[in-house]
């Protein structure tokens, strides 16, 4: 039997993707749940497991391509698991077109157990996918489906497609596919700056990978809506470098999961967060939607961008459950391995530039969220303590937020309770 | 031209019926558990044992059989009673009155049956296993019976007054979400509102949702949705389940040529299925897709408010679904 593999739904509000890589060719041998191709889609990258297992017949989508959720981007055969190779792929192209030939008029008599439906259809159709509606309009007008191209789900000729064809209004022959005309559409965002000062001398022109593009509609957005206020403290991280250089390894045997700082900044920022809760909140029109879970997003640089996974209800994690929870996410999201539900809802969000070595960050606040924490780098800087001068490992903290939601006293008053509960950690490690 | 009067709740205007058909008509009476001294569990009939008397307004021992019992041999003399289930739930205790008794006297024996079971079903108040469920598709299988299921105020009142003139039994299911979150101005004069008729609540082009009681509102909130995509939904409110108005739903969807069917009751079994019979039986070709469904899960309504609300069709599923189907 032939399968197919259709262009997941990854969310609710998502309507296309792309294929980004095809991690089988045709003809392979497929397990169910195995990974056949990867995709890239307005909220996440992922993988996609094949349906079922069988071999691989037909690839109908190619890399780079975008195309709507429910289009059939591959088959597979599940009859063929156990066959050889190449002919496996032959007789499975066979075996697809089976139906529509049994009918065919030339061929012998129909048996007698056939619907009329399927019979009907056959006599308008070769392998158009379309409705029992379209097949009757087909035969009252007089049309050959063969020559309407389908705008429906998988290609597929619905109602729209015939009376366009119908009405004499185009439809025949190749029209635009609707995905086309939406890439086309998306592609194009309105230029702000004329095109001859941007083109000039010698260029080269890298399209945005949708990640890229959904980035910079995110952070324009977010800029266009927000307005921005910062605050800049100051934490002296001495002792938690102490602590971790001391318990780090042991940590790391006893747990099996590595030991870094971030837990640290999260566990500060929960108690942050609930002192002040209106800055783990969101902006609806006039009103203020304060959260009742703690869900922290944090930045993780990919190799051509970035995604925020997010450490769902922080609020009720331990230091060693914050840990876990951070690798894990931040593993997958590098191994493109995310779940659509992790990159979302998140009430506050993370970001390192530290460790790049930045001294500080002024970051865009990730919607809907009202505030977002920056740590810079951890490094040693003389500063006065008790009137002397000492060698202390400082790092910059700088919280960028919404003024439409939280006013700079508090503000302040935030990243000082961060810094507080920094300078004076008492939690247990091991 | 209908005067208006001030707005009334989903339950007053259940209410309203019966004090008028007890006006209209001597031989309407009300029999239940607790209606009387305590006005009903919901209230809806509070003040009428003051009003109408305990003759007319009946206490009863907590047994539905009983009370069922009761009311279809009232009717064999001349009485038109109404019962009321404490929660619809119970009917069950009742199940072999109705469909045994009941349903089959006018058949078997030529003697009509004019009884009214009214009571509370449905979910979203957080109430449990045991006060939210929606057994009307056991009564929709049952021939002899009508089966009414109104999701406005106008309706419930209007309905409720043609089921108590009706001869025959009629299972009247109210939706205790819609109680008291729901209000409408009622005309003032006297207005009815035939049994086994549809309406077409919202009118669209590109699919049709049939549906009825709490999903009525629910379904036309996804079309709100929906409109400010450019999806226009046709939202056809059943109001009566058995018997179901086919030409209402075939004619939508003859315009449409797509169906989605909304229910909050359980899947398997749910009008849902017999909707889809029907409409394949009679207008497979005018549909240009499948026939979805947004349904309650086959599960009892949990306890649970996260796992009732996860349980409840919402219109952001309903939307979904209609947006799929819509492209397809």
């Amino acid at each position: 039997m032939a399968v197919e593999v259709i262009m997941p739904q990854m969310g609710e509000s998502i309507f296309e993707g792309t294929v980004t890589k095809w991690l089988k060719k045709p003809g392979d041998k497929i397990e169910r749940d195995e990974p056949l191709f990867e995709i890239s889609t307005d909220k996440v990258d992922a993988e996609i497991p094949a349906p079922a297992a069988g071999v691989l017949t037909e690839i109908k989508v190619a890399e780079g391509q975008t195309v709507p959720i429910q289009t059939v981007v591959a088959v597979i055969d599940t009859a063929q698991g156990a066959a050889v190779i190449p002919v496996a792929s032959a007789e499975a192209k066979k075996a697809a077109t089976q139906p529509a030939k049994a009918a065919n008029p030339a061929a012998s008599t129909p048996a007698p157990v056939r619907p009329p439906a399927a019979a009907e259809s056959a006599d308008v159709e070769g392998e158009e996918r379309s409705s029992p509606l379209v097949r009757r309009m087909a035969r009252e007008h007089n049309v050959d489906l063969k020559g309407i191209k389908g705008t429906g789900a998988g290609g597929r000729i619905s109602k729209k497609d015939i009376q366009a064809a119908i009405d004499g209004r185009a439809a025949r022959g190749p029209a635009p596919a609707a995905s086309e005309a939406m890439a086309t559409e998306q592609s194009a965002p309105p230029a702000a700056i004329p095109r001859e000062r941007i083109y000039f001398g010698r260029y080269e022109v890298q399209p945005m990978s949708i990640m890229r593009q959904r980035i910079a509609e995110h952070m324009t957005f977010s800029k266009r809506v927000s307005p921005h206020v910062y605050s800049i403290d100051e934490a002296d991280m001495t002792r938690i470098v102490q602590l971790r250089a001391d318990a780090g390894g042991e940590f790391t045997r006893r747990h099996e999961t590595k030991l870094t700082f971030m837990p640290f900044f999260v566990r500060a920022c929960v108690e942050a967060l609930r002192a002040f809760p209106i800055v783990n909140a969101s902006v609806d029109g006039a009103n203020l939607v304060l959260h009742g879970e703690i869900n922290i997003g944090i930045a993780v640089a990919l190799d051509a961008g970035l995604i925020v996974p997010v450490l769902k209800n922080a609020e009720e994690k331990g230091f060693l459950g914050v840990q876990r929870a951070i690798n894990d996410l931040a593993e997958r999201a590098r191994g493109k391995k995310l779940k659509p539900e992790e990159v979302h809802e998140s009430t506050f969000s993370i970001t390192n530039p530290g460790v790049f070595g930045g001294l500080m960050g002024l970051p865009i606040i990730n919607q809907p969220n009202v505030a977002i924490l920056a740590i810079g780098a951890i490094q040693k800087r003389p500063v006065v303590v008790d009137d002397e001068i000492a060698i202390r490992s400082m790092a910059y903290l700088t919280l960028s937020y919404d003024h439409r939601a939280v006013d700079g006293v508090t503000g302040h008053k935030f990243l000082a309770q961060i810094k507080r509960h920094l300078e004076g950690w008492s939690e247990e490690l091991l | 031209m209908a005067e208006v009067t001030r707005e009334v709740t989903y339950l007053e205007a259940i209410r309203q019926a019966l004090i008028e058909e007890m006006d209209r008509d001597p031989a309407v009476l009300l029999i239940g558990e607790d209606i009387g001294v305590y006005g009903g569990a919901f209230k809806v009939t509070a003040g009428l044992l003051e009003h109408f008397g305990w003759e007319r307004v009946i206490d009863t021992p907590i047994s539905e059989t009983g009370i069922v019992g009761a009311a279809v041999g009232m009717s064999y003399v001349g009485l038109r009673p109404v019962v009321e289930m404490q929660f619809m739930d119970f009917i069950a205790c009742a199940f072999d009155q109705i469909t045994n008794v009941a349903a089959k006297s006018h058949y078997r024996w030529g003697a009509p049956v004019p009884i009214v079971i009214r009571g509370p079903s449905g979910g979203g108040v957080h109430a449990g296993p045991f006060h939210s469920a929606n057994p009307e598709m056991y009564f929709v299988h049952t021939p002899g019976l009508k089966v009414v299921c109104p999701a406005t105020a106008y309706d419930a009142k209007g309905l409720l007054k043609s089921a108590i003139r009706d001869n025959n039994p009629v299972i009247f299911f109210e939706h205790k979400y819609l109680y008291r979150r729901i209000k409408e101005e009622l005309p003032t004069e006297e207005y009815t509102v035939p049994l086994g008729k549809a309406l077409v609540r919202r009118q669209g082009r590109d699919l049709t949702i049939v549906t009825y009681a709490a999903m009525v509102h629910v379904s036309l909130q996804a079309a709100e949705e929906l409109a400010r995509e450019g999806i226009e939904a046709e939202v056809v409110d059943l109001r009566t389940l058995l018997p179901l108005d086919r030409e209402t739903v075939l004619e939508s969807v003859r315009r449409t040529n797509k169906l989605l069917v909304v229910h909050e009751d359980t899947r398997t079994g749910g009008i849902a299925g017999e909707i889809a019979a029907l409409v394949t039986e009679s207008a497979f070709e005018e549909l240009d897709g499948p026939i979805r469904r947004v349904t309650g899960l086959d599960t009892p309504v949990p306890f649970s408010p996260p796992l009732e609300d996860y349980f409840l069709p919402n219109a952001s599923r309903v939307a979904a679904a209609a947006r799929e189907l819509a492209a397809f």
